[in-house]
């Protein structure tokens, strides 16, 4: 079975559709989540205009990163059982609800499928959350994320950049800029960078290409 | 999750029984020094192009076993609906059956729903299924189809993700064919524009990849209307022989000849044609 860090290897040489950066942070009054748009199969780029970033509810979305079939197979039947859950209720459901739901899946089927996702959404109760559900299932709380096979070159960026009490525009810079230098490094990930802000006002998504990405000095 | 269908075998997955079986008479036959009858593969080249009107399918027509070329002229874009159609690559059985089961579902779904089928729907049955099966179902399919919400595409494979994009190759000739879409692909295209790209992506494929060849088919489906173009382009045409190595009467001398008159009674007399497309 695959642990948590699994050797970049595997992605490359694997004729699935796999391959990602993914990140998501908490600010005050939501989350600002973002992803890159490459899909490959072993080296040939199946979908270079992927969005993976699924709404799950009007006001959670879940960041998608391993194999593309089990992750959407996951989010498809998370968002019937969230949808459900949430008619039965009669509210808005929880962040945490539906991150509890990817945990039961991945948790539950941890041998047969290969899926790391972060949770991000706006819920009435705590407002702005990120809960990270990585490969094999565990499920935590997070004020930044980070995901996919991209995220291992990033992390020293993530730490030393990240500031608690962000203003909106200041964390949309922030991953779109820690998404441009995973991009740069991971031979998985490219494309374009999406992100979107989820709040208590709905749902605002852009798209950065190519030419548009911020510029790092490159030596 | 209630759907209408038929033909969905529930119980378990693949049945593993004669594995074994197969791999001791495998191994006694290879020690004869004969190799065993392998699946027949569709590798292929598949396409498919969205357009201003609805969408463009298309596919070349070579089936091969191995090496060689088990048919010269299969059909490989389905019936899926009315409104909708499917290309497939990979394993030639998974694809003929896979699109057959998810169509006559959709026709049980279609009539109790009262509505022509959606895109989305016949996608959504397909995934749910290669999925269930965690890819060995052999079945690469590109769906494209026009609905009350436009022309859809989209791409399927054999472990159950999809992508919805405007224009999509599958096979192994995929990557000639994506070359020529990645130049030549405009939004909105006119239908004789989409039809000369797609045509062209395939004769892409047809002539750069060894998996694929013959001729192209093409499928133009728009709201309304469907033009099921089977061939499109006979790019691949036997040539006609210029000489002949027949000789002619008298050119070997006779010797002797000696007639013997078998008298037979004829019981049955049959015509039976064969193919020699």
């Amino acid at each position: 079975s695959l642990q948590f860090g699994t050797p970049r290897s595997v992605f490359i040489t694997s004729l699935i559709p796999v391959g990602t950066s993914i990140m998501a942070v908490e600010f005050e009054g939501g989350v600002v989540i973002g992803a890159d748009s490459r899909t490959t199969t072993g080296a040939y780029i199946a979908n270079r205009v992927t969005d993976k970033l699924t709404p799950i509810h009007e006001r959670i979305f879940c960041c998608r990163s391993g194999s593309a079939a089990d992750t959407q197979a996951i989010a498809d039947a998370v968002t019937y059982q969230l949808g459900f859950h949430s008619i039965e209720l009669d509210e808005a459901p929880l962040v945490q609800t539906a991150a509890s739901l990817f945990r039961e899946m991945c948790y539950r089927y941890r041998e047969e499928l290969m899926a790391g996702i972060i949770v991000a959404g706006w819920d009435p109760r705590r407002g702005g959350q990120v809960y990270t559900v990585p490969v094999g299932g565990m499920m935590t709380r997070q004020p930044v994320s980070v995901g996919g096979s991209g995220s291992s070159y990033i992390y020293g960026y993530v730490d030393s950049n990240y500031r608690a009490g962000m203003s909106k525009e200041e964390c949309l810079k922030f991953t779109a800029e820690a998404l441009t230098l995973a991009m740069e490094r991971d031979g998985s990930s490219g494309g374009v960078v999406r992100l979107a802000v989820v709040s208590e006002q709905g749902v605002e998504r852009q798209v950065i290409l190519g030419n548009q990405l911020p510029k790092f000095s490159t030596v | 999750m209630a759907t209408v269908s038929v033909c969905q075998y529930h119980s378990g997955g693949f049945s593993f029984e004669n594995c074994k079986r197969n791999a001791l008479l495998e191994a006694d036959i290879n020690k004869l020094g004969f190799s065993s009858p392998a699946a027949r593969k569709t590798g292929t080249t598949i396409c498919g192009v969205v357009y201003k009107d609805g969408v463009v399918l298309g596919a070349d027509t070579r089936a091969t076993e191995g090496m060689v070329v088990a048919d010269k002229n299969c059909s490989k874009i389905h019936y899926i609906s009315p409104n909708i159609y499917c290309c497939g690559a990979g394993t030639a059985a998974d694809t003929e059956m896979t699109t057959q089961i998810i169509s006559s579902n959709l026709e049980l779904h279609s009539l109790s729903t009262g509505r022509l089928p959606r895109v989305t729907t016949a996608n959504r049955m397909l995934k749910q299924m290669l999925f269930r099966y965690q890819g060995y179902i052999g079945a690469a399919l590109v769906l494209g189809g026009v609905d009350c919400n436009g022309p859809h595409l989209y791409s399927i494979y054999p472990h159950g993700s999809t992508d919805k994009l405007p224009y999509v190759t599958m096979g192994s000739g995929s990557l000639a064919a994506m070359a020529v879409f990645e130049d030549r692909y405009r939004p909105n295209m006119e239908e004789e524009e989409a039809k000369r790209l797609v045509r062209d992506a395939i004769a892409a494929g047809i002539f750069n990849d060894l998996g694929s060849g013959s001729n192209i088919d093409l499928c133009v489906i728009t709201k309304g209307k469907v033009d099921y173009l089977r061939p499109h382009d006979m790019a691949n045409k036997k040539g006609v022989r210029t000489g002949s190595y027949r000789y002619k009467h008298g050119t070997t001398g006779v010797l002797t000849k000696a007639v013997t008159p078998l008298n037979l009674e004829v019981v049955e007399e049959s015509v039976q044609t064969m193919d020699t497309s």
